[in-house]
């Protein structure tokens, strides 16, 4: 099964590149992607920028409003993804519990739904 | 079905579709990994049974041939399903069923897939209500209709509930498996955790009138004792199995004649199940001398030793206190903390539980929990400041939701308030008897 694995944390809690964590913290995400690609599990995986960088669409009475920032202000934001195929919900949360971002943030298992292919 | 069985096999065939059920569906599930269509395919089996047991007789191997009959039926739903999905998965199961279909299995061939269905059921990825509703419905064979019942819900909301909880299994990619050793403990935490809420939830029910509700009661032990035969080797379901029998012994002691609640100090012993106390301690012995300690098995020592006293009084108090400061360095917990507190008072006077209620009270924790207030209250009589007693329990009373458990604090209160004049309640033990006490133990 496919399952995306959402990373929200607190981008402000964020560290600075010249934190010396912050070469640990990164080593430790390209260990994980790695071990996931050689264990034939990944589909992709990327970082996203910060939420300074978001632009938020919405169409309504087929006007399109185009608005900063992410779609609803909260303490926690989307800062990365993983997209994995996994046996089952439990290998996706082994892998969701190894991502650094979990011991301060929160990562969101979602499974992926396939439309018919006709 | 259209004509009724006569009585003595309806009675046959509603007791072997009970035992079977849980097993039947555990099989089921594994073979054709869709809950919801497993449990469809058996309902339909439970229909085909109606219609030939009453004038066939049950057959000899009745798990098998409910087995045999739901695989057929399976196959004929996933036939009938046209859409997309079924397509897709429809053609590895069905080849899969069919190629089990010719073989003839017995009932003592098919093994125990309960366990499995247990933890799925109990998978921390659904919502304790759902594993609760789900782990009785599959495991426990109880009918939503029951289900509803038990937790004063119409019946198309647990319906609701259950049907929900079965897709999430199915999308979500919930494994139906005993899980791996290394996810083992925190899985059979969540397990256990499921069947002592259930017990729970009749011991001491968290709403409506009824205080307790023995059937909950009696389905949580039974699925203790199928966890506890399942998994031999962990202590901590047989020490949970143990704690239920020995609260569960209790039952009939703790409501009087007006339903009202009847603490452990005031209950008639004669009136406990002296059977379940043998059987809970008897299995508590064989758990402990295993060696591998848990909280379960800690409370079940508690729960052991007030089984064993005489009275309130003559109760092994150090002993129990003792249990609690070990239980709370495995779950430490204020509400741990408060039960040393109240054991404490026993084996040494009210003084020493009310200096650990100071410091609970400085962390804040128990500000909304009632039990808290009650303990307070009955320190502070005992201690004989009766101005402190009848405002702590006045805030007892406000905060407790239970009718029964209200009378009682107001009970406490009168007497209080009759007898505030004389500072020695009739209740409090004489302090010449608590120095007798220490030295026994000492």
């Amino acid at each position: 099964m496919e399952y995306l694995l959402l990373i929200y944390k607190d981008e402000s809690k964020d560290l600075s590149p010249n934190d010396p964590c912050y070469g640990e913290i990164l080593q430790e995400y390209l260990a994980l992607t790695e071990d996931a690609r050689q264990k034939g599990v990944l589909l992709g995986a990327n970082p996203l920028q910060s939420i300074s960088t978001a632009t938020t669409v919405r169409v309504r009475n087929q006007k399109t409003e185009t608005t900063d920032g992410p779609f609803a202000e909260t303490k926690e934001q989307l800062a990365g993804y993983y997209l994995l195929d996994c046996a089952d919900l439990d290998e996706a949360i082994s892998y969701a519990a190894r991502i650094p971002a979990a011991r301060t943030g929160s990562i969101e298992i979602r499974p992926i739904m396939h439309l018919p292919t006709s | 079905m259209k004509s009724e069985p006569p009585e003595p096999v309806r009675a046959a065939i509603e007791r072997t579709v009970r035992e079977e059920w849980s097993q039947a569906l555990a099989v089921l599930v594994h073979r054709i990994r869709d809950f919801q269509l497993a449990e469809d395919a058996l309902q339909d089996a439970i229909v085909a049974a109606w219609q030939h047991w009453p004038s066939k007789g049950i057959p000899q191997q009745p798990r098998a041939w409910l087995l045999k009959t739901a695989r057929r039926k399976a196959i004929d739903q996933i036939r009938r399903r046209e859409n997309f999905e079924s397509k897709r998965l429809g053609i590895a199961l069905h080849a899969e069923l069919e190629s089990g279909r010719g073989h003839e299995e017995t009932d003592t061939e098919i093994p125990d897939e309960r366990l499995r269905m247990i933890f799925t059921c109990c998978h921390p990825a659904l919502d304790k209500q759902s594993c609760v509703a789900l782990t009785l419905r599959a495991v426990g064979g109880l009918e939503t209709r029951e289900i509803a019942r038990a937790f004063l819900v119409e019946e198309p909301t647990m319906a609701q509930r259950l049907t929900r909880a079965k897709r999430k299994i199915k999308d979500a990619g919930i494994p139906y498996r005993i899980p791996p050793p290394e996810l083992w403990p925190e899985r059979l935490e969540a397990v256990l955790s499921v069947v002592y809420f259930i017990f729970n939830e009749g011991y001491l029910a968290s709403s409506g009138k009824r205080l307790m509700r023995a059937d909950l009661c009696a389905e949580a032990i039974h699925l203790g004792r199928v966890l506890a035969q399942l998994a031999p080797k962990e202590t901590e379901a047989a020490g949970l199995l143990a704690l239920m029998l020995l609260h569960d012994s209790r039952r009939d002691a703790r409501l009087d004649g007006n339903g009202t609640l009847v603490p452990l100090e005031q209950q008639n012993r004669a009136l406990w199940d002296r059977a379940k106390i043998a059987e809970g301690e008897k299995i508590l012995r064989e758990t402990l001398s295993k060696g591998s300690i848990g909280p379960y098995q800690i409370q079940a020592a508690v729960s052991a030793l007030h089984a064993n006293a005489s009275d309130w009084d003559a109760t092994d108090w150090p002993q129990i206190a003792h249990l609690y400061r070990i239980l709370y360095q495995a779950q430490p917990s204020a509400v741990v903390r408060l039960n040393e507190a109240i054991a404490l008072s026993m084996a040494q006077g009210p003084k020493a539980g009310l200096a650990i209620l100071a410091e609970l009270e400085e962390d804040g924790l128990l500000q909304n929990y009632q039990p808290f207030f009650a303990a307070k209250a009955d320190l502070l009589r005992r201690q004989g400041q009766a101005a402190e007693a009848t405002e702590a329990y006045r805030v007892a009373i406000e905060k407790s939701a239970h009718p029964a458990e209200r009378a009682f604090l107001a009970a406490r209160l009168q007497a209080l308030s009759s007898s505030s004049s004389s500072a020695s309640s009739s209740s409090s033990p004489p302090s010449k008897k608590r120095r007798r006490l220490r030295s026994r133990r000492r």
